[in-house]
């Protein structure tokens, strides 16, 4: 058994654990989570480091062959996944040291994050359907907890709606199980992808792959399923929110295109254009909903569901070169949203309010921070040579090979306006001058500097990914080939 | 008795759907509560519902001979129980809060998180939510 792959979630775990402790001392807390965090990136980066020398890597929990006991499994598309995860967190981390206030940290900020995390890694990595469920539990009850961490009114508002709409989620995502259990008498990812070849009930099929396409669908804020992200993601503090545009949907879409490629390997012929047609408006009504928006975080949350339609549109195409571009869509779009919003947060502290309108003078006062926000931003437009240009333009491939030209217009579209957003954005808060003399915030340098350390290194990050993009590209193209060729991945798991 | 639980199954389901749609809080809790429930006999009838002998296997054999109750579905109920139990507990102590600091169950009336509106579009409507 391989022990390694349990890091990820033991790491976390023990983090939260400890800090729950240590929950008198606010510096023993933050040493912690930061350390925690630092650990957490170690361990994740050697399991993607060994998954991409030595292949697919299984653990099977209490040595009990593949389908009766619970198996976590690691390629190339989990792997990256926990590895980039755990580099967000880590700068969420340390921004927290100063974005997040003394009574959320002494009520729990730091264990919730760890916690979050721990169920995070635990969907990526599992190898069984129910224990997915039950991860997605972990990470929820982690989630509501950091949502309403501070009991403000808007917060308590965006919470009633989070957690109500999740709740019937989770109930959507439990009945498929329960369904798809019945159908084929196994948990175990591997194995009911190997009887699911041979049973041919369509009626059925597409029943269970709509319940799970409901269920991951409201957790990714696709289309019909939206509203409750932008009425909730805005609320809490910038940390908070940067880790949940982060990777809350994106757990949401990796289990769509986990169970979809896995499960439902040859797509009946509506559930492909049905999810195309989820993508072509996810990406529409998001861009649309931040062209209107005044307030820069509600504005955010709008992005990060117009960012979820390019994802599914490369589900949608079901070919490699379509996978490929999602999955490097989502590998550069998680630092790119957190990213945003801890900028979010920054100009929010500096300049005293979330209006747009009422914003200016960050450029002439925050040179550093203006170029900061250039790369996620323009990530975000696919604007070359940022990496968010080399997803897009994998996808818009793909689409072209498999004629769905309708599609691709849409996407470039979306593109020009999430353009436009970003632009109005920059020149608004950054470019015009500021209302008064100077900007409200009394930070000093060094207090400011921990805020932007994290915001500088990840726009570097994904600056330095956008210029030499062959590796992160391979790394998604490899798991893009898992994933449209399942053998290796049964093959892995069963043994 | 497959026949009766699947019935009763969706019975539940669309008893829950209708408190689901109510615009009251609290019906939707109840509503939630219900859904569970539901999906848990769900789970249950989908496990193929056999009368015979618990899954314990003889001292000093490997396998059980002849069948046996399928104790899977039990346990994947038995943690869906738990987590829902916990779940629901924070769901009411949430509404309960939220009720607290915006005097209202009635989910239409939830504005706090959504930008300011500029005209009050719920001035005839005063009566109690259903």
């Amino acid at each position: 058994m391989k022990v390694l792959l349990v890091l990820p979630v033991i790491i976390p775990a023990l983090t939260g654990i400890l800090t729950l402790l240590l929950r008198r001392s606010r510096r023993a807390q933050r040493v912690l989570s930061v350390l925690g965090a630092t650990a957490l990136l170690g361990a994740s980066s050697v399991i993607l480091w060994n998954v991409q020398t030595e292949g697919i890597q299984v653990a099977q929990m209490g040595d009990w062959a593949a389908p009766f006991g619970i198996t976590l499994v690691a390629d190339a598309f989990s792997a990256g996944l926990i590895t980039i995860s755990a580099f967000v967190a880590l700068a969420v981390a340390v921004y927290a040291l100063r974005g997040m206030d003394v009574e959320r940290e002494f009520f729990g900020f730091h264990t919730l994050l760890h916690l979050l995390m721990m169920g995070i890694n635990g969907a990526f990595i599992t190898g069984d359907l129910f224990n997915m469920y039950v991860w997605f539990e972990v990470l929820l009850i982690a989630s509501f907890v950091l949502l309403v961490l501070g009991n403000e009114e808007r917060q308590l508002d965006g919470a009633v709606k989070y957690v109500g709409i999740n709740l019937v989620a989770s109930v959507s995502f439990l009945t498929a199980i329960g369904l798809l259990y019945g159908f084929t008498g196994s948990l175990n990812f591997a194995d009911i992808a190997t009887s699911m070849g041979n049973i041919r009930e369509a009626g059925l099929e597409a029943t269970i792959a709509a319940l799970f396409l409901v269920g991951f669908g409201i957790k990714a804020g696709l289309f019909p399923l939206y509203f409750w992200l932008p009425a909730s993601y805005h609320t809490p503090p910038a940390p908070v929110s940067a880790i949940f545009a982060g990777l809350l949907t994106k757990v949401g879409v990796y289990s769509l295109i986990r169970i979809f490629t896995l499960l439902f390997p040859e797509p009946t012929g509506y559930t492909k254009t049905l999810l195309l047609v989820v993508a072509g408006l996810t990406m529409v009504i998001g861009v649309l909903g931040a062209v209107t928006e005044r307030n820069v975080n509600r504005l955010l949350a709008f992005l990060v569901i117009s960012a979820m339609g390019y994802v599914v549109m490369g589900l949608g195409f079901f070919t490699t070169l379509g996978l490929a571009g999602a999955v490097f869509y989502i590998f550069q779009d998680i630092p790119v949203k957190a990213s945003l919003f801890l900028i979010g947060g920054v100009m929010e502290r500096e300049t005293g309010t979330t209006e747009i309108g009422k914003m200016g003078g960050l450029y002439t006062h925050r040179p550093l921070l203006a170029l900061a926000f250039i790369v996620p931003a323009f990530s975000l437009a696919g604007f070359p040579p940022f990496p968010g240009f080399w997803g897009k333009l994998t996808l818009v491939q793909a689409g072209l090979e498999t004629e769905n030209y309708l599609i691709v217009a849409v996407a470039l579209l979306v593109g020009a306006l999430t353009l436009l957003v970003v632009g109005q954005l920059w020149a608004r808060a950054f470019w015009s001058p500021a209302r008064e003399d100077g900007l409200v915030s009394t930070d000093t340098f060094l207090q400011r500097s921990v805020l932007q350390t994290p915001i500088v290194v990840l726009a570097v990050a994904l600056f330095a990914v956008g210029l030499y993009a062959q590796p992160l590209f391979e790394l998604a193209h490899q798991a893009a080939t898992n994933l449209t060729n399942t053998a290796p991945y049964i093959q892995a798991v069963l043994g | 008795m497959e026949l009766i639980l699947a019935v009763v199954s969706g019975l539940l389901f669309a008893a829950s759907f209708y408190l689901l749609l109510r615009r009251n809080l609290l019906r939707f809790v109840i509503g939630i509560i219900i859904l569970g429930n539901a999906v848990n006999l769900l789970i249950f009838t989908m496990g193929r519902l056999t009368r015979e002998v618990p899954p314990v296997i003889p001292y000093g054999q490997k396998t059980i001979e002849g069948a046996y109750a399928n104790p899977l579905p039990q346990a994947l109920i038995l943690t869906a129980i738990v987590i829902s139990f916990g779940l629901l507990a924070f769901t009411l102590v949430l509404i309960y809060r939220n009720y607290t600091v915006s005097e209202t169950v009635d989910a239409d009336n939830l504005m706090a998180s959504e930008p300011k509106r500029d005209v009050d579009l719920q001035t005839e409507d005063k009566r109690l939510p259903a």
